[in-house]
């Protein structure tokens, strides 16, 4: 069966997908649908490419395969609640999304975090960043060959995740971080857990480098390969590890610090070659430096509210609910109804793992979000894929995709 | 030609072969969740047997993913189930809607709905995963599908070999289960 290249490329236009080919030579050029389902995609993510034998001529990613609508969702629910959905976005990163939103809100509210709370979020964020880059690792390796890299990856991340279903009560879209505070003190015997990862993951790193930071066969398909510039990257709005990697030395938590990220002393890595093992070293010690201003919180942890408790925003204890008619009709109406926000609109960007993450957040003076909007870093980084894989081969491809290490739940939200 | 960092690679590999397995083998071998964790729910009782739901409806407004039904009635003399004036006659929980975010357990102004860290929530059609009150209350015993032999502790440190069979569990809660949330004190 042998239909001619200039059949194809009719049937390919007359079914409407002409809108995604740049230029079409009928002759030598071939487009590839790589996805929506495949494994180097890392989720529904499809690129229609168009090659010259093994080179990409052009790459057009194409989103939206598990758009479900979440901002929207938010408008149904209450301030509150919305955490539930917000934390969904990025699904690697969910103290992140929580963390954003809330910081919104708070904005919105005008209310103060106690300083618990705050370095109750840095701890649980900064373990977060390390579990999302040990996923990065994982499937960075794996896409690479090294599928051990796979392995120990996901292992450390489990004794993390462990943690957050002690102090969360879930493993992923723990509905954790709310505005105001945190949804609940740290358990008794929480500083042991943190003490023994802090422990085991400074050898760890060091195993991961072992593995594969020398590997001839890594460095050959690492080294040179995806190259984008610091230009390139502020023409894109690339951020992250991304940005660092190609020398732009940005990073919120130092930059434009939030919550108590002042008190905290660390290095922000950057790199200038902007390719993909310049990407892999600053990913890598980010993790060393998520490890050091973690010994500082558990060093420093205050005592004192883990949330905001004014009567407005919490719902009266346990005893009181017990006790008085009044809490009783209070917690009646903070649950059927919420609090409400004063109207205005609020943005406010966190470091994510991927970048800036950053919520933006509109109330109308009642007691759901007019609106809620999230600039998620995986759907900015995206745009960067093309300029990264542009006249590389097909191989490199999977290689560059890796390393921008995008979050489809976040791309389409 | 850069066979020392090959070399290198590969003492990691090995080394790693000979460490202690860390996967472990389910659903045989069980490890029990840490007691915050979010699992499926029980209806509590108060200590003389009437039930602590009064059927109010706040656990399903405050449920984000609408996964909550309660059809609340009168208690009289004869038909009486809590020790208010109202007791819940439907109560659902649809387990292919809930997104176990604990929302409903926070707005529960009674302590009657309580979550268990039962995870294994699997069924064979649509129906069964609508779980009645008949089921959720905390005297029904849950059921599992598959016998557990040994069972870890939440931070696998400990091994326990579990005699009667493993199919059964008690769903009701160790006491300090329900966290106040305003007592406003750190934890240490
Ligand atoms: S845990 Fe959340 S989703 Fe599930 S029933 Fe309760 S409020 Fe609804
Ligand atoms: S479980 Fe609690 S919140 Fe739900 S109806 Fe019963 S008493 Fe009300």
């Amino acid at each position: 069966m042998s239909r001619s290249a200039d059949a194809i490329a009719e049937a390919f236009e007359a079914a409407g997908h002409g809108a995604y080919v740049e230029s079409f030579d009928r002759d030598e050029r071939m487009i590839i649908n790589m996805g929506p389902v495949h494994p180097a995609t890392h989720g529904v993510l499809r690129l229609v490419l168009e090659l010259d034998a093994e080179t990409v001529v052009s790459c057009r990613p194409v989103i939206g395969y598990l758009h479900t609508g979440m901002e929207k969702e938010c408008e149904d629910q209450n301030w509150r609640s919305a955490i539930t959905i917000v934390t969904r976005m990025d699904y690697l990163a969910p103290f992140f999304n929580e963390h954003g939103y809330s910081i919104a809100v708070e904005e919105l509210l005008g209310i103060e975090v106690p300083k618990r709370g705050q370095y109750i979020r840095v701890l649980i964020s900064e373990l977060n960043r390390i579990s999302s880059h040990l996923v990065w690792f994982g499937t960075q390796g794996l896409d690479m060959g090294a599928i051990s890299a796979m392995f120990y990856g996901f292992r450390e991340r489990e004794v993390i995740l462990d943690f957050y279903e002690m102090v969360t009560g879930l493993r992923m879209n723990n509905n954790y971080v709310i505005p105001g505070g945190v949804w609940e003190d740290l358990p008794d015997g929480w500083r042991p857990v943190v003490e023994n990862i802090l422990g085991l993951l400074p050898g760890r790193i060091q195993e991961y480098e072992d593995l594969l930071s020398e590997n001839p066969v890594f460095l050959e398909r690492t080294k040179g390969i995806g190259t984008i510039t610091a230009d390139e990257c502020g023409t894109l709005s690339t951020t992250g590890p991304i940005a660092r990697a190609a020398g732009i030395d940005w990073d919120l938590r130092r930059d434009m610090p939030y919550g108590a990220y002042p008190d905290f002393e660390f290095d922000v890595p950057t790199a200038t070659e902007g390719d993909v093992y310049a990407r892999y070293t600053v990913r890598m010690e980010e993790m060393r430096q998520s490890v050091r201003i973690l010994g500082q919180v558990v060093d420093g942890m205050p005592d004192g509210d883990y949330k905001n408790m004014d009567p407005k925003l919490t719902p009266p204890s346990r005893s009181e609910l017990n006790r008085s008619m009044e809490a009783v009709i209070h917690h009646f109406k903070l649950v059927t109804q919420g609090y409400t926000v004063p109207a205005g609109e609020a943005y406010a960007a966190v470091e994510s793992p991927r970048g800036e993450l950053g919520v933006y957040a509109v109330s109308d003076g009642g007691t759901a979000p007019y609106r809620v909007h999230v600039r998620d870093p995986s759907f900015v980084n995206l745009q960067a894929l093309p300029v990264m894989v542009r006249d590389g081969l097909v191989a490199d491809l999977i290689a560059s995709i890796a390393s921008v290490d995008p979050v489809l739940g976040g791309v389409d939200r | 030609m850069a066979l020392p960092e090959i070399l290198n690679g590969m003492k990691v590999v090995i080394t790693n072969v000979f460490k202690r397995k860390e996967t472990i083998s389910y659903p045989e071998v069980r490890r029990q969740p840490y007691p915050r964790f979010k699992g499926r729910h029980i209806l509590d009782r108060h200590p003389d047997g009437l039930e602590k739901c009064i059927g109010c409806e706040l656990c399903a407004g405050a449920c984000p993913a609408d996964a909550i039904y309660v059809v609340g009635a009168e208690n009289t003399p004869e038909n009486r189930f809590s020790p208010g004036e109202r007791y819940a006659q439907i109560y659902q929980i649809n387990y292919l809607r809930c997104i176990f975010c604990g929302l409903c357990v926070e707005a529960c102004p009674t302590e009657a709905l309580l979550m268990t860290t039962e995870f294994e929530l699997s069924g064979d059609s649509r129906d069964e995963l609508i779980y009645t009150k008949e089921q959720l209350i905390v005297d029904a015993p849950i059921i599992r599908h598959w016998p557990a032999k040994t069972e870890y502790s939440p931070d696998r440190s400990e091994k326990v070999k579990i005699k009667d069979g493993g199919m059964v569990r008690d769903a009701r809660y160790p006491e300090n289960f329900l966290p106040d949330t305003r007592t406003g004190k750190g934890s240490e």
